[in-house]
């Protein structure tokens, strides 16, 4: 089970700020919270940037791994900046955030993921775009796990993200997730699911705590990696709790020392 | 409670029976059918569109308001000539080149509707070509790009170029809007508006077209 710590986005006013006034102490300083939060993986996603993606990835890459030890989720439809950012990222095994069944996209970014042998996140989707039907979805994901496989990438590395859409447009749209989750699971047992959590609340009230009941149901059906805020303390305890439950924590050791460090809390 | 009040409230609350059955029992009665929409129908979505602003209703309750606001109009639209159709405005719509994203602009598309604008929409991965084509078709007031993806709200610049080099730039206001896409970015690239939301979107086209 992962977190990808996701709060290291210039789509984040914070981090925007402390990109433009190249503020390397602030994003050390949100680097190392999310890894004492208990953060896997730290994302770093610099997408707005559209006039000088690269150079913010080399940046921030840099600035981070000053600081910390942990991987890096290096996070752009861009393989431009994927290719800076993963050169830089050396520590442990790279994530790439992400390639998808679009053909150039897949093209552009496999060499990368073999390259540095890194882990990928495989959105599920292809040239027709977001599937809309569990039929539509698992067929895309078919061809997605597959041509994967057949680039020699294991399935230990792959995290197929089945993409979240709002709740609030469709009320199918949550168990729509669950259900193409469970059935790829079943038929791919090593593959990893990974998601980012707040789509699925876009446009209702209290959306944590949406977002908090989706993770544990996601769980539940074998989603093992989420795109989250680990300074969340209410959803970093929720996952504690889930992944003991789903029998993904021996003896409980992650939960109990969670609880102990202040981490988990009720 | 007049009549329109009550099919305001219907709309309001999204209870599209009721809203349905108040529309018909005005076309029976007689009701100037431009003023159903207007002061009954409208009036309502107008409602809806300032609390959803506001945050005071969320996306599902306006999709229920929306619905029962459609239903209404289809009842009534037979009865006047499409000239006579109230309409605040005409938008071309459509998610940019390359992305294929369509929530967030189906959202805007349903909030302009509802507040009386006729929205021609192009759909997703709409390449600039097509844009242009539109505007000499459609004659827009207003062209709005949507766009998802860091990579492809480049080419919302590039759709503006092609507006640019066809020589139908200065026809139409342009407005862009998707989650990547900031105030800064459409200033950097020449646009005529930004949206942060289809609530702000709907607003933006009330100002550029009054």
């Amino acid at each position: 089970m992962l977190v990808v710590g996701e709060l290291i986005n210039t789509s984040r006013k914070h981090i925007r700020e402390a990109v433009e006034a190249k503020d390397a102490a602030y994003i050390q300083r949100i680097a190392k919270e999310q890894v004492e939060a208990g953060a896997d993986y730290l994302d770093i996603n610099c997408g707005t940037r559209v006039f000088d993606e690269e150079e913010t990835m080399a940046w921030l890459v840099n600035t981070v791994r000053e600081v910390v030890q942990l991987p890096l989720c290096i996070d752009s439809p861009n393989p431009k900046a994927l290719a800076v950012g993963l050169e830089f990222a050396s520590s442990g095994q790279s994530m790439v955030n992400s390639i998808s069944a679009e053909k150039e996209r897949f093209e552009s970014v496999l060499p990368l993921v073999q390259k540095y042998k890194t882990k990928v996140v495989a959105l599920c989707m292809d040239d027709k775009g977001i599937p809309e039907t569990a039929e539509d979805r698992l067929r895309v994901a078919d061809k997605l796990i597959s041509d994967l496989l057949a680039e020699g990438i294991l399935q230990d590395d792959i995290y197929l993200d089945p993409l979240i859409k709002p709740l609030g447009v469709n009320n199918q749209y949550g168990v729509e997730v669950l259900d193409s989750v469970r059935s790829i699971h079943l038929k791919y047992p090593k593959i990893h699911f990974v998601c980012g959590l707040s789509n699925i609340s876009f446009g209702l009230p209290e959306r944590k705590l949406l977002n908090r009941a989706f993770m544990v149901m996601n769980i539940a059906v074998g989603m093992d990696a989420f795109i989250l805020d680990p300074l969340d303390q209410s959803i970093m305890s929720m996952f504690g709790a889930a992944r003991a439950l789903a029998g993904q924590d021996e003896y409980c050791m992650e939960y109990i020392t969670g609880v102990r460090a202040g981490r988990i809390k009720a | 409670m007049s009549d329109f009040k009550e099919l305001s409230e219907s709309v309001i609350s999204g209870n599209f029976r009721v809203a349905k059955d108040l529309t018909q029992k005005m076309i029976d009665g007689g009701t100037d059918p431009g003023q159903i929409i207007n002061e009954g129908l409208i009036a309502g979505m107008n409602v809806v569109a300032v609390r959803f602003k506001a945050g005071d209703m969320y996306v599902p309750e306006v999709m229920m308001s929306a619905k029962a606001m459609s239903i209404g109009i289809e009842l009534v639209k037979p009865l006047i000539a499409a000239s006579d159709i109230p309409s605040t405005g005409k938008i071309v719509i459509g998610t940019v080149s390359g992305d294929m994203h369509d929530i967030g602009k189906n959202l805007v598309v349903m909030m302009l509707e509802s507040v009386g604008f006729s929205v021609v929409d192009l759909g997703v991965d709409v390449k600039p070509e097509a844009f242009v084509e539109a505007v000499k078709e459609h004659k827009p007031q207003i062209i709005g790009l949507s766009a998802l993806l860091t990579t492809t709200m480049l080419n919302m610049k590039e759709t503006l170029v092609a507006l640019e080099a066809a020589g139908v730039r200065e026809k139409v206001k342009v407005i862009v809007g998707g989650a990547p896409v900031t105030q800064a970015f459409c200033d950097q690239i020449g646009a005529d508006g930004y949206a942060q939301d289809a609530a702000v979107a709907s607003d933006l086209c009330k100002k550029l077209v009054g």
